[in-house]
């Protein structure tokens, strides 16, 4: 009963807020999804506690005001054992559940993570693997590498739906976040870090991407449009890019590095080979003595792993979320 | 002479002309308002032949109430400011939608929004909170002043000092266009190199200063000089709040003081700490900053949560419910926001475990403080709750606060916070908190205060006028934030495409505007109550009926406090001496020793500001000369012999007298 009481409220809440076109509570993606039913579940749990204490703030006060000489005063009462264990005892067991909850969802919604499932009761089939996306967060725009199709475009991306996303983020010069609400929570990006995002887009349509961390004059204008397309769709759209697009070589990159604002889309019909990883390691120019495949790495960390290893410092604990099982 | 370009940089590093906004019409403006204003004021203390009496009563004064005075001055001032700059943020994103671009070009808007963060946490909140710590404490614990007199004027001064680098760089370059907590890149040389940054670092290393010194100095006067018979557990809950608060800042700062220290030393010596570059590593800042930041947020609530309960108990007419385990409440929050720093950037890519223990650890410090609000409830439980406007503050606080913990456990879940991090529902959450925590909390401290200070109460119409302008704006700023949050609207963005989103923009600066006429209504308030003062008149030293210490003195209290040293039965020291109907000893006084005044904390604090301004124009002559000169002054201080004196016997028989006349003209 309680529960069917809750789910309604839910109903309700999401109703409510979707009307006023509140992307995070009427998502597109399956993450996305899920991370708007933990906030409306940890919402709801919460104000199990926050509902009462308002109204018995608001009632106590009216009830005993001075003027209210019928209320019973005791000017001596200051303790009573049973109530303080029980003030003590309800926000316990609130966060006891909350807690749980917690380490249940923030693993199972690690954006490291591999998808298991496309949607509710549809898991990702066997033969199946992620469409690769490799993101720069530049000043201040947005450069995606598709490096499967061997394009590139910059303010613009887009993605069949129901097919599973590997995003592999870094950042050229400050700090940026890669955050498009309709698909999923947001990862930073990082100059010579590299993070991830596993999602999936589930509805086709035209959705907001942008950074959410500030990083300079030209902020404001580090938007792009992601697309959810057929796979059909997809095809077109990759095929657009080839036919209309220049290289992106290395020289191109570094004139595209350079700060601008509020730029057009572009497409680049083809990708020097390697330019992700250079551009993550520090490496453009190889005599940089930044460029990390040249430092001296640790015995253990072998050859190219140079940028994991940075990312593994960096992140604390980064390293082992890009082994989701071994958990 | 000064013509030759080396002689000019030697004496004016990379300060020019260029530098003072001369193009620049709208600061020019402000400029030319603040400069009026601040000619009236001198003007106006040299007619009134003021200038003697600020400087021997107030600016070289250790007495630790008047310091606490000057420090919420310099608070509420700041506020002014930094509520401008608030004011100006409302304004830009109520107007910059599609074609429009608004007013503010994003090289002022964001300046704009890291100055108004760095002052309402450094130059408004800090000061406030540590002003009433210093009036306070040492009033409720029966002491004559605080551990360190001579450091106390000094920390204010160097927190002011802080304070004017930040209005410096109004005019003079510009603020740190990097948020309020200047993350690398973006804070670096190559991001950042103007002087802006150097603003920021100087400003707080400045201040921060001050703050450790005051943070040692408060720590050391609770432990060491309670009045006897006043054990740990029966110190007032403001006292112990301001204990843990001290504890924190004293663990705290100086993690801040290095981090920017570091990030001075990339900057100005071209290491590699959180540079890109040669194994610098940003995410070192990001955690350094967020562990000194996170404990920042307790020191400012704490004591708010100790004020709370004062004026809880005071207006109940009952005892506070559950004074030890509100105490244990306290020192577990204290304890606890060491460990949670993470939380602050679930999104940068920590592993889902590291997540999950800071999330978890986060949530747990929602028990002991829902623990406290229990407390409070049942304090008014079974009470006669009068609703002076204090009370009526710590009901709104209740209210609001609630609300704004509730969204910040929503945060602390990790995958909640994927979607909401740094988007406006984090902004109405943090502002939820510290506008109806901290920010509540100050106002019903200065309301319940106010007497003690001065001698004559706030006036009541314009103080209600007040609450219901700040409380009714606040929920029209800010709860529109939450629901653009959940629209996926992100903070410090200066324009946006979508034009649906402008009603919510629009309500939120209507709520900004009546938060304004709060304000206003605070300072017709201080004016309306001066005027009248003779009315408001508190005789008794106990306006309000209070528990505490400080109620048993009178109002103002006199320079050294307390003719006797108190002995203390009960937590509820004076309310125990009121019902066991204590006397007042009118006899046998004796000689009060006393520290002196001097202005070395003043003249230090003003070398200060002239080093951190060389140091950021880079004028290395002029620091090095303000650095030695700061040097001399320090130590020729300490050949300063004449640090006390006596007021001798009659002298306190004399004021404790007039007090007796006093009390009996008003039986």
């Amino acid at each position: 009963m309680p529960m069917k009481l809750l789910r309604g409220l839910l109903v309700c809440v999401v109703f409510l807020l979707a009307g006023c076109q509140t992307v995070l509570m009427a998502p597109s993606g399956d993450l996305a999804v899920q991370q708007r039913d933990l906030i409306i579940t940890s919402t709801l749990l919460m104000l199990l506690i926050i509902v009462p204490v308002i109204v018995l703030t608001l009632f106590f006060a009216w009830h005993f005001r001075a003027s209210n000489k019928k209320a019973h005063y005791d000017p001596e009462w200051d303790h009573s054992t049973i109530l303080e264990l029980l003030i003590w005892a309800a926000p316990l067991l609130i966060i006891i559940a909350l807690g749980a909850i917690t380490w249940v969802s923030t693993h199972k919604l690690d954006p490291y993570r591999q998808l298991e499932r496309i949607a509710v009761h549809r898991p990702v089939p066997a033969d199946v693997r992620p469409l690769q996306i490799n993101v720069v967060a530049l000043d201040w725009k947005w450069l995606f590498i598709y490096p499967e199709q061997g394009i590139a475009t910059v303010n613009e991306l887009a993605a069949p739906v129901d097919r599973p996303i590997q995003f592999k983020i870094t950042a050229s010069t400050v700090m940026n976040s890669f955050f498009i609400p309709a698909l999923a929570g947001q990862i930073y990006a990082m100059p010579g870090m590299e993070t991830q995002l596993q999602a999936v887009i589930n509805a086709p349509g035209e959705f907001q991407g942008f950074s959410a961390n500030y990083s300079g004059q030209g902020f404001s204008g580090m938007h792009f449009l992601f697309h959810g397309v057929t796979e059909e769709g997809f095809a077109q759209w990759v095929q657009k890019a080839k036919a209309s697009g220049g290289d992106l070589n290395r020289d191109a990159y570094v004139k595209l590095a350079a700060p601008s604002e509020n730029d057009p889309v572009i497409y680049y019909a083809t990708v020097a080979p390697g330019l992700y990883r250079a551009i993550l390691t520090r490496c453009l120019d190889p005599e940089n003595p930044s460029c990390m495949t040249r430092m001296d790495l640790s015995p253990h960390d072998s050859g190219d792993s140079g940028a994991m290893l940075r990312s593994g410092q960096a992140n604390g604990m980064a390293a082992s979320a890009t082994h989701p099982h071994s958990d | 002479m000064l013509s030759h370009p080396d002689l000019a940089k030697l004496i004016f590093g990379r300060l020019t002309l260029e530098a003072l906004p001369l193009h620049v019409p709208i600061v020019m403006w402000t400029f030319v308002v603040v400069a009026l204003g601040a000619i009236a004021l001198l003007g106006a203390v040299t007619y009134y032949k003021l200038w003697g009496y600020l400087w021997h009563e107030w600016f070289t004064s250790i007495d630790h109430k008047k310091i606490g005075i000057m420090y919420m001055i310099l608070g509420f001032v700041m506020l002014l400011r930094g509520f401008s700059d608030a004011i100006m943020m409302r304004g830009q994103q109520a107007v910059s939608f599609g074609a429009s671009q608004g007013y503010l070009p994003p090289e002022h808007y964001d300046q704009i929004f890291t100055a108004h963060g760095v002052i309402m946490i450094f130059f408004v909140a800090m000061p406030m909170v540590t002003g009433l710590m210093n009036f306070v404490m040492p009033l409720q614990i029966g002491a004559r002043d605080v551990a360190f007199p001579f450091l106390n004027n000094f920390s204010f001064w160097m927190t002011v000092a802080g304070a004017m680098l930040v209005m410096t760089s109004l005019f003079v370059g510009e603020f740190a266009r990097t948020g309020w907590l200047a993350y690398p890149p973006l804070s670096d040389i190559m991001s950042s190199p103007d002087a802006g940054v150097d603003y920021y670092i100087w400003a707080l290393q400045i201040a921060g200063v001050g703050t450790l010194l005051s943070g040692i100095n408060l720590l050391v006067t609770i432990v060491k000089m309670r009045a006897p018979g006043m054990t740990l557990m029966k110190m007032p809950v403001f006292t112990w709040t301001a204990l843990c608060t001290n504890v924190l800042i004293v663990a705290a700062f100086p993690v801040l003081t290095a981090v920017l220290a570091m990030l001075a030393l990339d900057r100005y010596a071209g290491t590699n700490f959180f540079t890109t570059e040669l194994g610098g590593n940003a995410m070192m800042y990001v955690n350094l900053i967020w562990i000194w930041g996170h404990p920042e947020v307790y020191i400012l609530i704490l004591p708010a949560f100790g004020i709370f309960s004062e004026v809880t108990a005071t207006f109940s007419r009952k005892p506070l419910f559950g004074y030890a385990s509100m105490v244990y409440a306290t020192v577990v929050i204290t304890v606890l926001s060491y460990l949670v720093w993470l939380h602050h950037f679930f999104t940068m890519g920590s592993g889902a475990s590291v997540n999950s223990f800071f999330g978890i650890t986060t949530m747990i410090i929602s028990i002991p403080t829902g623990a406290k609000i229990f407390n409070w409830l049942f304090t008014m439980y079974r009470g006669r709750v009068e609703f002076e406007l204090p009370m009526m503050w710590t009901v709104a606080f209740m209210v609001t606060f609630v609300i704004g913990g509730m969204t910040g456990v929503l945060l602390a879940v990790p995958p909640a916070d994927f979607s909401l991090h740094n988007s406006l529902f984090l902004i109405a959450h943090f502002h939820n908190v510290i506008i109806g925590g901290v920010l509540f909390g100050l106002f019903a401290g200065i309301t319940y205060w106010f007497p003690k200070a001065f001698g004559f109460r706030l006036d009541p119409f314009w103080g209600k006028c007040s609450f219901w302008l700040w409380v009714s704006g606040f929920y029209f700023a800010f709860m529109p934030l939450y629901m653009l949050g959940l629209m996926g609207v992100t903070r410090r963005l200066s324009h946006f495409e979508d034009s649906s989103l402008q009603i919510w923009f629009l309500i939120a600066a209507f709520g900004a505007f009546l938060i304004a006429l709060g304000i206003a209504c605070n300072i017709i308030q201080f004016v309306v109550s001066f005027k009248n003062r003779k009315a408001l008149r508190d005789v008794t030293g106990d306006p309000w009926g209070g528990r505490t210490l400080e109620w048993s003195t009178s109002s103002p209290p006199p320079k050294y406090n307390f003719a006797f040293t108190p002995r203390i039965h009960d937590h509820d020291a004076w309310w125990m001496m009121k019902k066991y109907h204590w006397q007042r000893p009118l006899s046998g006084y004796l000689p009060i020793h006393m520290p002196h005044n001097t202005g070395a904390g003043f003249f230090m604090a003003v070398l200060s500001f002239v080093l951190g301004f060389a140091m950021i124009w880079y004028m290395w002559l002029l620091a090095i000369v303000a650095f030695v000169a700061l040097l001399v002054v320090a130590i020729g201080h300490t050949f300063n012999y004449d640090r006390e004196y006596y007021i001798p016997a009659d002298e306190v028989g004399r004021i404790e007298q007039s007090r007796t006349d006093l009390l009996a003209s008003h039986v």
